[in-house]
């Protein structure tokens, strides 16, 4: 059985925030889940997606965010409870249902999460999701801590019926991967079927039916205001007149540095949990038994800018500070030692700094930043790509995944990246306003997701690029989940469909379609060069599977690679294609035999063809 | 109770999520606080990977350059790159055996000296204990059990609120039953190096 299946109410286990997470949704009685995967969220759908394999909870990995929300919001609409996550950016996908759900609402509980990545450990920007509560008008709930996200989850479920809307559930990297002690809590039982009852006058959102609904909107937001003011989850410790306001991760740091500087008993803290609408009531009240104010948040000022403005409502003149130069700043995340220094400083009270070892005199050590696998399909169908198009003057527009590690030399393939499925409509922009050849990369999962779009327009407008897509049969960057190209079987699953990239763009109407085995370099070389002359949209569609996919799958072959005597040292191996199998011993190139697969794209290369493969292991 | 403060950095791959986990356990099952953060992500596309766990009395999951009571680092080149996350107290444990990363390779930066990376770490911090986890792991009988040879010798020094009891009876319970003896014999075979270091 699944762990986080566990009927024990009061055993205590350790679990990662979004392990946390999802058996808070277990506990709320979530019975349909969906999502399209994104790092730091991946694990609580991964997790949802092993139980419905073993309950009735239904779970669906969608085909990107705005899907994934759609299909939910039907099930929340039907009564029945539903959580959606995703990654913060995949909200801006899923913004255009979330602003007008809003205005509809729901009748069942619904949950959807936004996890958040100050600092950009996975992703392409760190935008404040908080403002989606203010812009869509719905009520927000942001953890501090593990146990406290496990808790707060049946809660938001709670708070989604009783306002009759979907509730933002925001976290950030730091609670989704940090782990902790939680206690187990009762599980509701899960009502999975419910009903949808016709009410066109609320559900179809024509002009005359949402000017109805934007004031339905504009109450509910009162009746989440009365709520914030009152809710469990803004509650303030200590009694000082020294005043912090604080969310998410930041209360830990507060609470640490408050502590470690001795000064509790001159403190309050405001924590903020519920964090639109703002609790305005509470904060006026808090402010007025303050002297001075630090407000504690990453990222925008989001509660600063609410709290001046009750201040100055309020009549309030007492010093509130937040972001600024010398106290908070808007880039990336915070850690404890920078908030108990703020806190010293913009307090006046005594910190005895923290000496960190000097570095001063330790030399340079070797970076070591992330790189394809050894044996990665992309990196074969890279090197060829980029021997086809020797001699002409490229663009290589990228897209998201682990592909887009490619951008890093030596392979330095990708050039153009903003979000998932851009590579395909930014090409249709530089061949137009460029000369140069354009090609560019999208992975399944990606070109699933929002690929497919940008190559309809690129036929309808007939542009002129190659577009090549990396299939590789599963979504390697999150963590290996499926996608509707994907062979569900390798999940032992049965009772899903199955769609041909191929039968897709022959549908969309492109002429010029070639398949290519990347691992073949030869072959697959003659044929893009062919795809990369033709005048039009040509796609290329690269298939081999994920090598750290097959290998958990136990598909791979039982062979690897060795660097005989022939070897006279060119290195073409190394400095063009970079495996990490790839060692230097003294001057000696050498092939790391674990880590290598046998994929053969450097014995296809080396000139004295001197890799050749280890005679068959023994046992 | 105290808080003591505990950074691992590893390669992905080298088990050290395990080994945070064990750390983590071992200390529910010892009624001791315990709060850890990790870095996930590009783990297995061999970036480093480091977890930072927080034993005691603290709210916080993170910890801050400078604060780290113990720093364990199982590639040393690593463990080298982390001592901005000590101080002149920290006690530093490093495998001494390189996993040099790709760059090298590629000749964009120059695999530091051994002895010298000892001195370096030796002099910034109160202790360090050094020596090759991976040949240890391989006498226990599998080079992947690395992560318990370096969790036997940080319980040796004693500065986590964890005895090594506690910990072994972790390893038997959440730990792959195949693997239990080999990981037993590693952590043994940790902690008497770190007695002898
Ligand atoms: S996980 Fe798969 S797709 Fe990603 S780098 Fe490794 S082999 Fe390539
Ligand atoms: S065959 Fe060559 S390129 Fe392929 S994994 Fe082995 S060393 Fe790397």
């Amino acid at each position: 059985m699944h762990k986080l299946l566990t009927e024990d109410p009061g055993q205590k286990m350790l679990l990662l925030g979004n392990e946390a997470i999802a058996r808070g949704a277990i506990e709320a009685g979530v019975a349909f889940a969906t999502t399209y995967p994104g790092t730091p969220s991946s694990e609580i759908s991964l997790n949802l997606f092993q139980m419905s394999q073993e309950s009735d909870l239904y779970f669906e990995y969608s085909t990107n965010e705005k899907v994934s929300l759609e299909v939910a919001a039907a099930a929340a609409n039907s009564g029945v409870r539903t959580m959606c996550m995703m990654k913060h950016v995949g909200l801006n996908v899923a913004a255009d249902p979330l602003m007008t759900l809003a205005y509809v609402g729901v009748t069942g509980g619904m949950v959807i999460l936004t996890a958040d990545d100050p600092f950009m450990f996975s992703s392409q920007n760190e935008q404040d999701n908080r403002y989606y509560g203010k812009l869509s008008g719905l009520p927000i709930l942001e953890p501090s801590s593990v146990e406290e996200a496990k808790n707060m989850i049946p809660y938001a479920f709670d708070l989604s019926e009783k306002l009759k809307e979907p509730v933002l559930f925001r976290t950030t990297t730091r609670i989704n991967h940090s782990t902790g002690i939680v206690t187990l809590g009762e599980m509701k039982p899960r009502v999975t079927k419910g009903d949808f009852v016709k009410n066109p006058m609320n559900y179809v959102t024509v002009p005359a039916v949402s000017r109805n609904l934007h004031v339905k909107l504009l109450e509910n937001i009162e009746k989440a205001l009365e709520i914030a003011d009152k809710s469990e989850y803004n509650f303030t410790k200590g009694t000082g007149k020294l005043g912090i306001i604080c969310n998410g991760v930041s209360y830990s740091y507060a609470v640490d540095g408050v502590k470690d500087l001795g000064i509790e008993d001159k403190v309050s803290i405001l924590r903020i949990g519920f964090s639109h609408p703002m609790p305005e009531n509470l904060i006026v009240n808090f402010l007025k038994g303050c002297e001075k104010v630090l407000i504690m948040e990453e990222g925008e000022p989001y509660m600063e800018e609410a709290v001046k403005a009750f201040a100055q409502e309020a009549g309030l003149t007492l010093p509130i500070k937040g972001k600024s130069e010398e106290l908070f700043s808007r880039l990336y995340e915070f850690d404890p030692a920078m908030v108990r220094e703020r806190i010293a400083k913009y307090f006046d009270v005594p910190c005895k700094p923290t000496v960190a070892a000097d570095t001063s005199d330790v030399p340079e050590i070797p970076q070591r930043p992330p790189n394809l696998c050894a044996g990665c399909s992309h990196r074969a169908t890279y090197y060829a790509v980029k021997k086809a198009a020797e001699g002409m003057e490229t663009i290589y527009p990228t897209d998201i995944g682990c592909y887009t590690l490619g951008f890093l030399p030596p392979l330095g393939m990708g050039d153009f990246l903003v979000c998932m499925g851009s590579s395909v409509s930014t090409s249709c922009g530089f061949s137009k306003a460029t000369d140069k050849k354009v090609i560019s990369f999208i992975g399944d999962s990606t070109f699933f997701h929002s690929g497919i779009t940008g190559l309809i327009n690129a036929v309808y407008n007939n542009h002129n690029f190659t577009l090549v897509i990396l299939d590789n049969g599963t979504t390697a960057m999150t963590g290996h989940q499926p996608n509707p190209g994907v062979d569900m079987s390798n999940f032992n699953l049965s009772g899903y469909g199955r769609v041909s990239i191929e039968e897709v763009v022959k549908g969309i109407g492109v002429e010029h379609l070639t398949i290519i085995k990347p691992y073949k370099l030869r072959k697959s070389i003659e044929a893009i060069k062919e795809a990369l002359n033709y005048k039009g949209v040509s796609v290329i569609i690269s298939q081999e599977m994920c090598t750290l996919y097959a290998r958990s799958l136990k598909q791979l072959k039982d062979r690897s690679y060795y660097v005989s005597d022939k070897c006279k040292n060119h290195r073409d191996c190394i400095n063009e294609i970079a495996c990490p199998a790839f060692n230097l011993e003294g001057e000696k190139v050498t092939i790391d035999p674990v880590a290598c697969v046998g994929c053969m794209v450097c014995a296809q290369i080396c000139p004295e063809n001197a890799i050749l493969p280890i005679k068959k292991k023994t046992g | 109770m105290d808080t003591t403060r505990l950074i691992i950095v590893a390669v992905g791959g080298q088990g050290n999520l395990l080994a945070s986990r064990v750390l983590g356990e071992a200390a529910l099952l010892a009624g001791v606080p315990v709060r850890m953060s990790e870095i996930h992500g590009m783990a297995q596309r061999g970036g480093v990977v480091e977890s930072a766990i927080v034993f005691g009395d603290a709210e916080s999951t993170i910890i801050s350059d400078g604060e780290a009571d113990v720093l364990v680092g199982f590639e040393p080149s690593e463990t080298l790159r982390a001592v901005n996350k000590c101080n002149s107290g920290t006690v530093a444990i490093t495998n001494l055996s390189p996993v040099p990363p790709f760059t090298v390779a590629i000749g964009k930066g120059v695999y530091p000296e051994l002895d010298k990376l000892r001195e370096l770490i030796r002099a910034k911090t109160s202790k360090l204990i050094a020596f090759d986890a991976v040949e240890l792991a391989k006498e226990a009988g599998n080079v992947l059990a690395v992560n318990m040879v370096l969790v036997g010798a940080l319980i040796q020094t004693g500065i986590l609120p964890l005895s090594a009891e506690n910990v072994k009876e972790t390893i038997r319970t959440k730990t792959k039953k195949a693997f239990t003896d080999v990981n037993l014999k590693a952590f043994d075979l940790g902690f008497s190096a770190a007695e002898k270091a």
